[in-house]
Protein backbone atom coordinates (compact mmCIF):
# COMPACT_ATOMS: atom_id res chain seq x y z
CA UNK A 1 0.00 0.00 0.00
CA UNK A 2 1.12 3.50 -0.92
CA UNK A 3 2.24 5.99 1.61
CA UNK A 4 3.40 9.99 0.84
CA UNK A 5 6.60 10.36 2.26
CA UNK A 6 9.74 12.79 1.75
CA UNK A 7 11.93 11.60 -0.43
CA UNK A 8 15.00 10.72 2.23
CA UNK A 9 12.68 8.58 3.82
CA UNK A 10 11.30 7.05 1.24
CA UNK A 11 14.85 6.12 -0.38
CA UNK A 12 15.93 4.44 3.03
CA UNK A 13 13.19 2.74 3.54
CA UNK A 14 13.31 1.14 0.85
CA UNK A 15 16.70 0.75 -1.05
CA UNK A 16 19.40 -1.46 0.64
CA UNK A 17 23.23 -1.94 -0.43
CA UNK A 18 23.58 -5.18 -2.61
CA UNK A 19 19.70 -4.31 -4.09
CA UNK A 20 19.31 -4.78 -8.08
CA UNK A 21 17.11 -1.70 -8.64
CA UNK A 22 16.08 0.19 -11.79
CA UNK A 23 15.69 4.05 -11.75
CA UNK A 24 13.73 3.85 -14.89
CA UNK A 25 12.45 6.41 -17.69
CA UNK A 26 13.33 6.43 -21.27
CA UNK A 27 14.66 10.10 -22.02
CA UNK A 28 11.58 10.92 -19.69
CA UNK A 29 10.88 11.30 -16.36
CA UNK A 30 14.09 10.25 -15.59
CA UNK A 31 14.10 9.97 -11.87
CA UNK A 32 16.69 12.58 -10.80
CA UNK A 33 15.92 13.45 -7.82
CA UNK A 34 15.66 9.66 -6.08
CA UNK A 35 18.86 8.99 -7.55
CA UNK A 36 20.70 12.11 -5.78
CA UNK A 37 18.67 10.99 -2.63
CA UNK A 38 20.03 7.23 -3.17
CA UNK A 39 23.24 9.18 -3.84
CA UNK A 40 23.29 11.12 -0.84
CA UNK A 41 22.48 7.81 1.47
CA UNK A 42 25.51 6.23 0.20
CA UNK A 43 24.23 3.10 -0.93
CA UNK A 44 26.75 0.67 -2.24
CA UNK A 45 27.50 -2.71 -4.12
CA UNK A 46 24.27 -2.14 -6.47
CA UNK A 47 23.04 -3.67 -9.56
CA UNK A 48 21.84 -0.76 -11.66
CA UNK A 49 19.15 -1.84 -14.41
CA UNK A 50 18.14 0.99 -16.77
CA UNK A 51 17.73 0.62 -20.87
CA UNK A 52 19.05 4.27 -21.13
CA UNK A 53 21.17 4.93 -18.51
CA UNK A 54 22.57 8.12 -18.88
CA UNK A 55 23.51 10.88 -16.66
CA UNK A 56 22.29 9.89 -13.44
CA UNK A 57 23.86 6.66 -13.70
CA UNK A 58 27.00 8.23 -15.04
CA UNK A 59 26.36 9.90 -11.22
CA UNK A 60 25.85 6.38 -9.05
CA UNK A 61 29.04 4.53 -11.02
CA UNK A 62 31.20 7.75 -10.74
CA UNK A 63 30.41 7.70 -7.00
CA UNK A 64 31.56 4.18 -6.44
CA UNK A 65 27.68 2.77 -5.56
CA UNK A 66 27.63 0.05 -8.52
CA UNK A 67 29.40 -3.30 -8.69
CA UNK A 68 27.32 -4.39 -11.70
CA UNK A 69 25.36 -2.70 -14.88
CA UNK A 70 22.33 -4.11 -16.76
CA UNK A 71 22.42 -1.64 -19.50
CA UNK A 72 21.00 -1.67 -23.61
CA UNK A 73 22.40 1.96 -24.64
CA UNK A 74 24.71 3.94 -22.19
CA UNK A 75 24.59 7.26 -23.44
CA UNK A 76 24.88 10.76 -22.55
CA UNK A 77 21.34 11.21 -25.17
CA UNK A 78 22.38 13.74 -27.98
CA UNK A 79 25.84 14.57 -26.38
CA UNK A 80 27.53 11.58 -26.63
CA UNK A 81 29.45 9.04 -24.83
CA UNK A 82 29.29 8.46 -21.01
CA UNK A 83 32.74 9.39 -19.20
CA UNK A 84 32.59 7.83 -16.08
CA UNK A 85 31.06 4.89 -17.15
CA UNK A 86 33.59 5.02 -19.20
CA UNK A 87 36.20 5.16 -16.92
CA UNK A 88 34.91 2.45 -14.72
CA UNK A 89 35.25 -0.38 -17.52
CA UNK A 90 38.24 1.40 -19.17
CA UNK A 91 39.74 1.68 -16.27
CA UNK A 92 38.03 0.17 -12.91
CA UNK A 93 37.95 3.85 -11.51
CA UNK A 94 36.37 3.94 -8.94
CA UNK A 95 35.62 0.54 -8.55
CA UNK A 96 35.31 -2.22 -11.81
CA UNK A 97 31.73 -2.54 -12.61
CA UNK A 98 30.86 -5.99 -14.37
CA UNK A 99 28.21 -5.03 -17.77
CA UNK A 100 25.40 -7.18 -18.51
CA UNK A 101 24.65 -5.67 -22.45
CA UNK A 102 21.52 -6.56 -24.18
CA UNK A 103 19.92 -5.06 -26.95
CA UNK A 104 16.62 -2.66 -26.26
CA UNK A 105 14.12 -5.23 -27.15
CA UNK A 106 15.72 -7.60 -25.20
CA UNK A 107 15.52 -5.42 -22.28
CA UNK A 108 11.84 -4.07 -22.61
CA UNK A 109 10.94 -7.92 -23.28
CA UNK A 110 12.60 -8.59 -20.10
CA UNK A 111 10.79 -6.18 -18.00
CA UNK A 112 8.23 -7.04 -19.66
CA UNK A 113 8.37 -11.22 -18.49
CA UNK A 114 9.19 -9.37 -14.82
CA UNK A 115 5.77 -7.98 -14.42
CA UNK A 116 4.32 -11.09 -16.28
CA UNK A 117 5.75 -13.18 -13.49
CA UNK A 118 7.80 -15.02 -15.82
CA UNK A 119 11.29 -15.98 -15.41
CA UNK A 120 12.72 -15.13 -18.41
CA UNK A 121 11.57 -13.23 -21.72
CA UNK A 122 11.28 -14.99 -25.35
CA UNK A 123 11.04 -12.90 -28.22
CA UNK A 124 12.96 -13.05 -32.11
CA UNK A 125 16.40 -11.25 -31.66
CA UNK A 126 20.25 -11.33 -31.32
CA UNK A 127 20.27 -12.29 -34.79
CA UNK A 128 24.28 -12.38 -36.13
CA UNK A 129 24.48 -10.35 -33.20
CA UNK A 130 28.01 -9.90 -31.29
CA UNK A 131 26.19 -9.13 -27.64
CA UNK A 132 25.32 -13.15 -27.84
CA UNK A 133 28.85 -14.03 -27.66
CA UNK A 134 29.60 -12.09 -25.04
CA UNK A 135 27.12 -11.91 -22.46
CA UNK A 136 26.04 -15.80 -21.39
CA UNK A 137 22.57 -14.78 -20.24
CA UNK A 138 21.51 -14.03 -23.68
CA UNK A 139 20.59 -17.74 -24.64
CA UNK A 140 18.05 -19.87 -27.36
CA UNK A 141 14.99 -21.19 -26.84
CA UNK A 142 13.54 -23.72 -29.39
CA UNK A 143 9.29 -22.83 -30.04
CA UNK A 144 7.64 -25.92 -29.34
CA UNK A 145 4.99 -25.67 -32.19
CA UNK A 146 7.22 -24.67 -34.99
CA UNK A 147 10.57 -25.75 -34.24
CA UNK A 148 11.85 -21.52 -34.65
CA UNK A 149 14.78 -20.65 -32.41
CA UNK A 150 14.39 -17.78 -30.39
CA UNK A 151 16.43 -15.64 -28.03
CA UNK A 152 16.00 -16.07 -24.64
CA UNK A 153 17.12 -13.59 -21.42
CA UNK A 154 16.11 -13.54 -17.89
CA UNK A 155 13.56 -11.50 -16.84
CA UNK A 156 14.45 -7.94 -15.13
CA UNK A 157 12.94 -8.15 -11.39
CA UNK A 158 14.10 -5.82 -9.53
CA UNK A 159 14.44 -5.25 -5.56
CA UNK A 160 13.44 -1.84 -6.12
CA UNK A 161 12.65 -0.08 -9.71
CA UNK A 162 12.59 3.97 -9.08
CA UNK A 163 10.02 6.20 -11.78
CA UNK A 164 9.27 10.17 -11.59
CA UNK A 165 5.24 10.68 -12.55
CA UNK A 166 3.30 13.85 -13.42
CA UNK A 167 0.77 13.35 -10.85
CA UNK A 168 -0.84 11.09 -7.83
CA UNK A 169 -4.10 11.85 -6.47
CA UNK A 170 -4.71 11.67 -3.08
CA UNK A 171 -5.53 7.81 -2.42
CA UNK A 172 -1.71 7.38 -4.24
CA UNK A 173 -2.58 6.36 -7.66
CA UNK A 174 -0.06 7.52 -10.14
CA UNK A 175 -0.29 8.94 -13.86
CA UNK A 176 1.91 9.03 -16.35
CA UNK A 177 1.37 10.43 -19.96
CA UNK A 178 3.64 11.03 -23.12
CA UNK A 179 6.31 9.13 -23.65
CA UNK A 180 5.67 6.35 -20.87
CA UNK A 181 8.53 4.01 -21.98
CA UNK A 182 9.08 1.33 -19.61
CA UNK A 183 7.86 2.65 -16.42
CA UNK A 184 4.84 0.25 -15.95
CA UNK A 185 6.53 -2.84 -15.93
CA UNK A 186 9.40 -1.20 -14.44
CA UNK A 187 7.14 -0.76 -11.12
CA UNK A 188 5.20 -3.90 -11.61
CA UNK A 189 7.89 -6.21 -12.17
CA UNK A 190 9.93 -4.87 -8.79
CA UNK A 191 9.17 -6.15 -5.59
CA UNK A 192 9.05 -2.38 -4.32
CA UNK A 193 8.73 0.82 -5.86
CA UNK A 194 8.96 4.70 -4.95
CA UNK A 195 7.21 7.48 -6.96
CA UNK A 196 8.64 11.26 -7.25
CA UNK A 197 5.66 12.98 -8.38
CA UNK A 198 4.95 16.63 -9.55
CA UNK A 199 1.89 17.21 -8.21
CA UNK A 200 -0.57 15.39 -6.18
CA UNK A 201 -4.17 16.44 -6.98
CA UNK A 202 -7.12 15.39 -5.36
CA UNK A 203 -8.84 12.85 -7.58
CA UNK A 204 -8.15 12.08 -11.42
CA UNK A 205 -11.85 12.60 -12.58
CA UNK A 206 -12.17 13.21 -16.29
CA UNK A 207 -8.82 11.33 -17.22
CA UNK A 208 -9.24 9.48 -20.80
CA UNK A 209 -10.05 5.87 -19.55
CA UNK A 210 -7.20 3.80 -20.80
CA UNK A 211 -4.57 6.12 -19.20
CA UNK A 212 -1.90 4.71 -18.12
CA UNK A 213 -2.43 4.90 -14.43
CA UNK A 214 -0.28 3.13 -11.94
CA UNK A 215 -3.06 2.02 -8.92
CA UNK A 216 -1.91 2.56 -5.20
CA UNK A 217 -1.59 -0.27 -3.70
CA UNK A 218 1.28 -1.25 -6.83
CA UNK A 219 3.62 1.53 -5.43
CA UNK A 220 5.48 1.50 -1.97
CA UNK A 221 6.03 5.46 -1.30
CA UNK A 222 4.96 8.51 -3.00
CA UNK A 223 7.49 11.33 -2.64
CA UNK A 224 6.22 14.71 -4.16
CA UNK A 225 9.40 16.47 -5.90
CA UNK A 226 8.23 19.07 -7.87
CA UNK A 227 11.23 19.65 -10.90
CA UNK A 228 12.35 15.53 -9.98
CA UNK A 229 13.21 15.02 -13.34
CA UNK A 230 15.31 17.35 -13.87
CA UNK A 231 17.47 17.97 -16.20
CA UNK A 232 15.07 15.37 -18.45
CA UNK A 233 11.86 16.35 -19.19
CA UNK A 234 7.95 16.13 -17.24
CA UNK A 235 5.31 16.12 -20.29
CA UNK A 236 3.09 19.47 -19.54
CA UNK A 237 5.26 20.69 -16.77
CA UNK A 238 8.67 21.61 -18.22
CA UNK A 239 10.99 21.08 -21.19
CA UNK A 240 14.33 19.15 -21.10
CA UNK A 241 17.63 20.93 -20.67
CA UNK A 242 19.75 20.67 -22.70
CA UNK A 243 22.66 22.99 -21.72
CA UNK A 244 22.72 20.31 -18.17
CA UNK A 245 22.98 17.59 -20.51
CA UNK A 246 25.81 19.45 -22.69
CA UNK A 247 27.83 20.47 -19.60
CA UNK A 248 27.52 17.01 -17.83
CA UNK A 249 30.29 16.11 -20.63
CA UNK A 250 32.63 18.84 -19.17
CA UNK A 251 31.68 17.89 -15.75
CA UNK A 252 32.67 14.43 -16.25
CA UNK A 253 35.65 14.73 -18.35
CA UNK A 254 38.05 14.22 -14.86
CA UNK A 255 37.74 12.57 -11.58
CA UNK A 256 38.56 15.52 -9.23
CA UNK A 257 36.03 18.03 -11.14
CA UNK A 258 33.45 15.50 -11.01
CA UNK A 259 33.44 15.03 -7.37
CA UNK A 260 33.66 18.13 -6.79
CA UNK A 261 30.38 19.08 -8.70
CA UNK A 262 28.44 15.88 -6.67
CA UNK A 263 30.08 17.35 -3.69
CA UNK A 264 28.27 20.79 -4.18
CA UNK A 265 24.72 19.78 -6.49
CA UNK A 266 24.15 16.43 -4.79
CA UNK A 267 26.05 15.89 -1.44
CA UNK A 268 24.64 19.71 -0.06
CA UNK A 269 21.84 19.89 -1.67
CA UNK A 270 18.41 18.01 -0.77
CA UNK A 271 15.46 17.53 -3.13
CA UNK A 272 13.91 21.05 -3.07
CA UNK A 273 16.56 22.52 -5.24
CA UNK A 274 14.80 20.47 -8.20
CA UNK A 275 11.53 23.04 -8.44
CA UNK A 276 14.28 25.98 -9.32
CA UNK A 277 16.20 24.28 -11.28
CA UNK A 278 13.08 23.94 -13.97
CA UNK A 279 11.83 27.55 -13.25
CA UNK A 280 13.20 28.97 -16.65
CA UNK A 281 11.91 25.63 -18.64
CA UNK A 282 7.96 26.08 -18.17
CA UNK A 283 5.96 26.84 -20.53
CA UNK A 284 6.24 23.86 -22.94
CA UNK A 285 7.43 20.41 -22.20
CA UNK B 1 19.80 23.67 -59.67
CA UNK B 2 20.50 25.02 -56.34
CA UNK B 3 24.46 26.88 -56.21
CA UNK B 4 26.42 25.38 -53.18
CA UNK B 5 25.80 23.51 -50.93
CA UNK B 6 28.18 21.34 -48.54
CA UNK B 7 28.95 17.16 -48.74
CA UNK B 8 26.45 17.01 -45.10
CA UNK B 9 23.63 18.46 -47.10
CA UNK B 10 24.07 16.59 -50.22
CA UNK B 11 24.27 13.64 -47.67
CA UNK B 12 20.62 14.26 -46.22
CA UNK B 13 18.78 15.24 -49.48
CA UNK B 14 20.17 12.06 -51.34
CA UNK B 15 18.81 10.11 -48.20
CA UNK B 16 16.29 11.79 -47.98
CA UNK B 17 14.76 10.88 -51.90
CA UNK B 18 14.96 7.47 -51.15
CA UNK B 19 11.88 7.64 -48.72
CA UNK B 20 8.70 7.66 -50.18
CA UNK B 21 4.90 8.20 -48.97
CA UNK B 22 3.91 4.61 -47.99
CA UNK B 23 6.81 3.82 -46.18
CA UNK B 24 6.82 3.14 -42.45
CA UNK B 25 10.52 3.94 -41.66
CA UNK B 26 11.85 3.62 -37.79
CA UNK B 27 14.32 6.84 -37.42
CA UNK B 28 18.03 6.51 -35.53
CA UNK B 29 18.93 9.98 -34.37
CA UNK B 30 21.38 12.10 -36.07
CA UNK B 31 22.09 12.03 -39.52
CA UNK B 32 18.48 9.28 -40.40
CA UNK B 33 16.53 11.87 -38.32
CA UNK B 34 17.22 14.80 -40.48
CA UNK B 35 17.07 12.75 -43.89
CA UNK B 36 13.52 11.35 -42.77
CA UNK B 37 12.15 14.81 -42.02
CA UNK B 38 13.19 16.36 -44.97
CA UNK B 39 11.74 13.48 -46.72
CA UNK B 40 8.45 14.08 -45.18
CA UNK B 41 8.67 18.37 -45.54
CA UNK B 42 8.91 17.70 -49.44
CA UNK B 43 8.20 14.75 -51.43
CA UNK B 44 6.72 12.10 -48.98
CA UNK B 45 4.23 14.03 -46.45
CA UNK B 46 2.52 10.79 -45.96
CA UNK B 47 5.00 8.67 -44.31
CA UNK B 48 5.10 7.56 -41.30
CA UNK B 49 8.42 8.22 -38.99
CA UNK B 50 8.34 6.22 -36.01
CA UNK B 51 10.93 6.82 -33.30
CA UNK B 52 12.18 4.22 -30.69
CA UNK B 53 10.65 6.02 -27.36
CA UNK B 54 6.62 4.93 -28.91
CA UNK B 55 5.51 7.92 -31.30
CA UNK B 56 4.45 6.24 -34.34
CA UNK B 57 3.62 8.37 -36.75
CA UNK B 58 5.39 11.36 -35.76
CA UNK B 59 5.69 15.34 -37.46
CA UNK B 60 8.13 16.89 -35.88
CA UNK B 61 8.92 21.03 -36.47
CA UNK B 62 12.57 20.81 -34.74
CA UNK B 63 14.75 17.77 -35.20
CA UNK B 64 14.54 15.55 -31.66
CA UNK B 65 17.92 15.88 -29.87
CA UNK B 66 17.08 12.63 -28.31
CA UNK B 67 14.97 9.79 -29.17
CA UNK B 68 12.73 10.52 -26.55
CA UNK B 69 11.68 14.46 -26.92
CA UNK B 70 8.37 16.03 -26.47
CA UNK B 71 7.67 16.93 -29.42
CA UNK B 72 7.78 14.25 -31.01
CA UNK B 73 5.12 12.83 -28.73
CA UNK B 74 3.03 16.32 -29.10
CA UNK B 75 2.95 14.71 -33.13
CA UNK B 76 2.53 11.62 -33.20
CA UNK B 77 -0.56 9.91 -34.15
CA UNK B 78 -0.15 7.82 -31.27
CA UNK B 79 2.81 7.14 -28.19
CA UNK B 80 3.17 3.62 -26.86
CA UNK B 81 4.96 1.85 -24.25
CA UNK B 82 8.55 0.80 -25.15
CA UNK B 83 7.81 -3.03 -24.93
CA UNK B 84 4.45 -2.62 -27.44
CA UNK B 85 7.05 -0.80 -29.48
CA UNK B 86 9.89 -3.86 -29.98
CA UNK B 87 6.87 -6.26 -29.95
CA UNK B 88 4.11 -5.47 -31.50
CA UNK B 89 5.69 -2.79 -34.28
CA UNK B 90 9.26 -3.87 -34.87
CA UNK B 91 9.01 -7.44 -33.92
CA UNK B 92 5.62 -7.77 -35.17
CA UNK B 93 6.63 -6.85 -39.04
CA UNK B 94 5.05 -3.55 -39.27
CA UNK B 95 7.93 -1.53 -40.02
CA UNK B 96 9.21 -1.16 -43.60
CA UNK B 97 12.30 0.74 -43.50
CA UNK B 98 15.19 0.86 -40.46
CA UNK B 99 17.65 4.02 -40.80
CA UNK B 100 20.45 4.09 -39.27
CA UNK B 101 23.68 5.96 -38.50
CA UNK B 102 26.75 3.58 -37.21
CA UNK B 103 30.12 4.71 -35.59
CA UNK B 104 31.84 1.62 -37.57
CA UNK B 105 30.77 0.25 -40.60
CA UNK B 106 32.29 -2.86 -43.04
CA UNK B 107 31.25 -3.45 -46.77
CA UNK B 108 28.48 -5.75 -46.16
CA UNK B 109 26.98 -3.26 -43.74
CA UNK B 110 27.92 -4.84 -40.38
CA UNK B 111 27.62 -2.20 -38.06
CA UNK B 112 29.54 -1.35 -35.05
CA UNK B 113 28.27 0.82 -32.16
CA UNK B 114 29.57 -1.17 -29.04
CA UNK B 115 33.40 -0.94 -28.27
CA UNK B 116 36.72 0.23 -29.87
CA UNK B 117 39.25 -2.35 -29.44
CA UNK B 118 38.33 -5.66 -27.39
CA UNK B 119 34.48 -6.06 -25.96
CA UNK B 120 36.27 -7.47 -22.14
CA UNK B 121 39.29 -4.40 -22.75
CA UNK B 122 37.97 -1.46 -24.25
CA UNK B 123 40.09 0.88 -26.11
CA UNK B 124 36.89 3.01 -26.30
CA UNK B 125 33.60 2.22 -24.58
CA UNK B 126 30.88 3.11 -26.98
CA UNK B 127 27.19 3.55 -26.10
CA UNK B 128 26.08 0.62 -27.32
CA UNK B 129 23.20 -0.96 -29.83
CA UNK B 130 20.31 0.54 -28.27
CA UNK B 131 17.48 -1.04 -30.72
CA UNK B 132 19.95 -1.60 -33.49
CA UNK B 133 20.29 -5.01 -32.83
CA UNK B 134 16.20 -5.84 -33.68
CA UNK B 135 15.63 -3.14 -35.92
CA UNK B 136 18.69 -4.37 -38.47
CA UNK B 137 16.97 -7.77 -38.62
CA UNK B 138 13.23 -7.21 -38.21
CA UNK B 139 12.87 -3.62 -40.31
CA UNK B 140 11.65 -5.14 -43.62
CA UNK B 141 14.81 -3.48 -44.99
CA UNK B 142 18.09 -1.16 -44.07
CA UNK B 143 19.10 2.30 -45.10
CA UNK B 144 21.86 3.39 -43.52
CA UNK B 145 23.86 7.21 -43.61
CA UNK B 146 26.93 8.66 -42.39
CA UNK B 147 30.04 10.60 -42.84
CA UNK B 148 33.06 8.38 -44.95
CA UNK B 149 36.70 8.46 -42.86
CA UNK B 150 39.08 6.08 -42.29
CA UNK B 151 37.66 5.75 -38.77
CA UNK B 152 34.26 5.08 -39.38
CA UNK B 153 34.41 2.69 -42.83
CA UNK B 154 36.59 0.11 -42.40
CA UNK B 155 37.85 -3.45 -43.55
CA UNK B 156 37.03 -4.95 -40.16
CA UNK B 157 34.59 -4.02 -37.60
CA UNK B 158 35.69 -4.36 -33.88
CA UNK B 159 32.47 -5.47 -32.96
CA UNK B 160 28.84 -6.73 -34.62
CA UNK B 161 26.86 -4.91 -33.18
CA UNK B 162 23.99 -5.39 -35.38
CA UNK B 163 24.51 -7.39 -38.36
CA UNK B 164 23.99 -6.50 -41.91
CA UNK B 165 25.24 -9.12 -44.96
CA UNK B 166 27.53 -10.77 -42.19
CA UNK B 167 30.29 -11.88 -44.68
CA UNK B 168 28.22 -11.03 -47.90
CA UNK B 169 26.25 -14.15 -50.05
CA UNK B 170 23.28 -15.78 -48.01
CA UNK B 171 24.55 -15.06 -44.60
CA UNK B 172 21.54 -13.43 -43.37
CA UNK B 173 19.71 -16.01 -44.88
CA UNK B 174 22.22 -18.70 -43.11
CA UNK B 175 21.34 -16.46 -39.64
CA UNK B 176 17.80 -17.74 -40.25
CA UNK B 177 17.04 -13.78 -41.17
CA UNK B 178 14.50 -13.45 -43.74
CA UNK B 179 14.24 -9.49 -44.00
CA UNK B 180 16.71 -7.60 -46.72
CA UNK B 181 18.94 -5.98 -44.41
CA UNK B 182 21.19 -2.96 -45.67
CA UNK B 183 20.14 -2.25 -49.39
CA UNK B 184 21.28 1.60 -49.26
CA UNK B 185 24.07 3.45 -47.89
CA UNK B 186 24.24 7.00 -48.64
CA UNK B 187 27.72 8.95 -47.43
CA UNK B 188 28.76 12.77 -47.77
CA UNK B 189 30.30 11.64 -51.03
CA UNK B 190 28.32 8.75 -52.84
CA UNK B 191 25.24 6.04 -52.87
CA UNK B 192 26.20 3.02 -52.96
CA UNK B 193 23.98 -0.41 -53.21
CA UNK B 194 24.77 -3.88 -52.14
CA UNK B 195 25.70 -6.15 -55.04
CA UNK B 196 23.01 -8.37 -55.79
CA UNK B 197 25.05 -11.25 -55.42
CA UNK B 198 28.15 -10.67 -52.96
CA UNK B 199 26.22 -8.10 -51.16
CA UNK B 200 29.18 -5.96 -51.22
CA UNK B 201 28.46 -2.25 -50.48
CA UNK B 202 29.01 -0.59 -54.60
CA UNK B 203 29.19 2.57 -55.01
CA UNK B 204 25.84 3.89 -57.85
CA UNK B 205 26.75 7.57 -58.26
CA UNK B 206 29.40 10.29 -56.80
CA UNK B 207 28.03 13.59 -55.51
CA UNK B 208 28.48 16.24 -57.97
CA UNK B 209 32.45 17.15 -57.63
CA UNK B 210 33.48 13.94 -56.04
CA UNK B 211 36.09 11.93 -57.51
CA UNK B 212 36.36 8.29 -57.61
CA UNK B 213 39.94 8.93 -55.23
CA UNK B 214 37.98 10.87 -52.76
CA UNK B 215 36.06 8.01 -52.07
CA UNK B 216 38.68 5.78 -52.28
CA UNK B 217 40.84 7.87 -49.62
CA UNK B 218 38.29 8.16 -47.33
CA UNK B 219 36.83 4.48 -46.90
CA UNK B 220 39.33 1.48 -45.30
CA UNK B 221 38.41 -0.95 -48.20
CA UNK B 222 38.81 -1.20 -51.59
CA UNK B 223 35.71 0.44 -53.08
CA UNK B 224 34.42 -1.32 -55.86
CA UNK B 225 32.46 1.08 -58.51
CA UNK B 226 29.47 0.33 -60.80
CA UNK B 227 29.86 -0.10 -64.31
CA UNK B 228 27.40 2.15 -65.04
CA UNK B 229 28.40 4.95 -62.32
CA UNK B 230 26.45 7.83 -62.19
CA UNK B 231 26.44 11.47 -60.85
CA UNK B 232 24.13 12.30 -57.88
CA UNK B 233 21.30 14.75 -59.08
CA UNK B 234 22.14 18.10 -57.46
CA UNK B 235 19.75 19.31 -53.88
CA UNK B 236 16.98 21.23 -55.23
CA UNK B 237 16.24 24.63 -54.40
CA UNK B 238 12.94 23.30 -52.61
CA UNK B 239 14.90 20.66 -50.85
CA UNK B 240 17.94 23.04 -50.16
CA UNK B 241 15.76 25.24 -48.86
CA UNK B 242 13.67 22.81 -46.24
CA UNK B 243 16.65 21.10 -45.22
CA UNK B 244 18.58 24.39 -44.21
CA UNK B 245 14.87 25.82 -42.72
CA UNK B 246 14.77 22.82 -40.58
CA UNK B 247 18.27 22.95 -39.07
CA UNK B 248 17.83 26.80 -38.46
CA UNK B 249 14.52 26.00 -36.72
CA UNK B 250 16.37 23.19 -35.00
CA UNK B 251 19.04 25.44 -33.74
CA UNK B 252 16.83 28.34 -32.47
CA UNK B 253 14.70 26.02 -30.75
CA UNK B 254 17.32 24.24 -28.79
CA UNK B 255 19.67 26.96 -27.49
CA UNK B 256 16.21 28.33 -26.33
CA UNK B 257 15.79 25.86 -24.06
CA UNK B 258 19.15 26.11 -22.82
CA UNK B 259 18.65 29.41 -22.37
Amino acid sequence: MSKFQPLKQAVAENLCDGDVVAFEGFTHLIPHAAAHEAIRQGFKDLTLVRMTPDIVYDQMIGMGMASRLIFSYAGNPGVGLLRRLRDAVENGWPNAVEVEEHSHAAMANAYEAGAAGLPCAVFRGYKGAGLKEVNPNIREVTCPFTGEVLAAIPSVRPDVSFIHAQKANKKGDILIEGIIGIQKEAVLAAKKAVVTVEEIVDDFDGLHPNACILPHWTVSAISHVPGGAHPSYAHGYYIRDNASYLEWDKIATDRDGFRDWMQTHVMEAGPEVFESRVAGLKGEG
Amino acid sequence: MAQGFTPDEMMTIAAARALGNEDICFVGIGAPSAACNVARLTHAPDITLIYESGTIGTAPDVLPLSIGDGELCDTATTTVSVPEMFRYWLQGGRISIGFLGAAQLDKFGNINTTVIGDYHDPKTRLPGGGGAPEIASSCGEIFITMKQSLRGMVDKIDFFTSFGHGTGGNARAEQGITTKGPTLLITDLAVWRPDPETKEFTVMSLHPGVTREQVQETCGWTVRFTEDLTETPSPTDLELQTLRDLKARTKAAHEGAAA
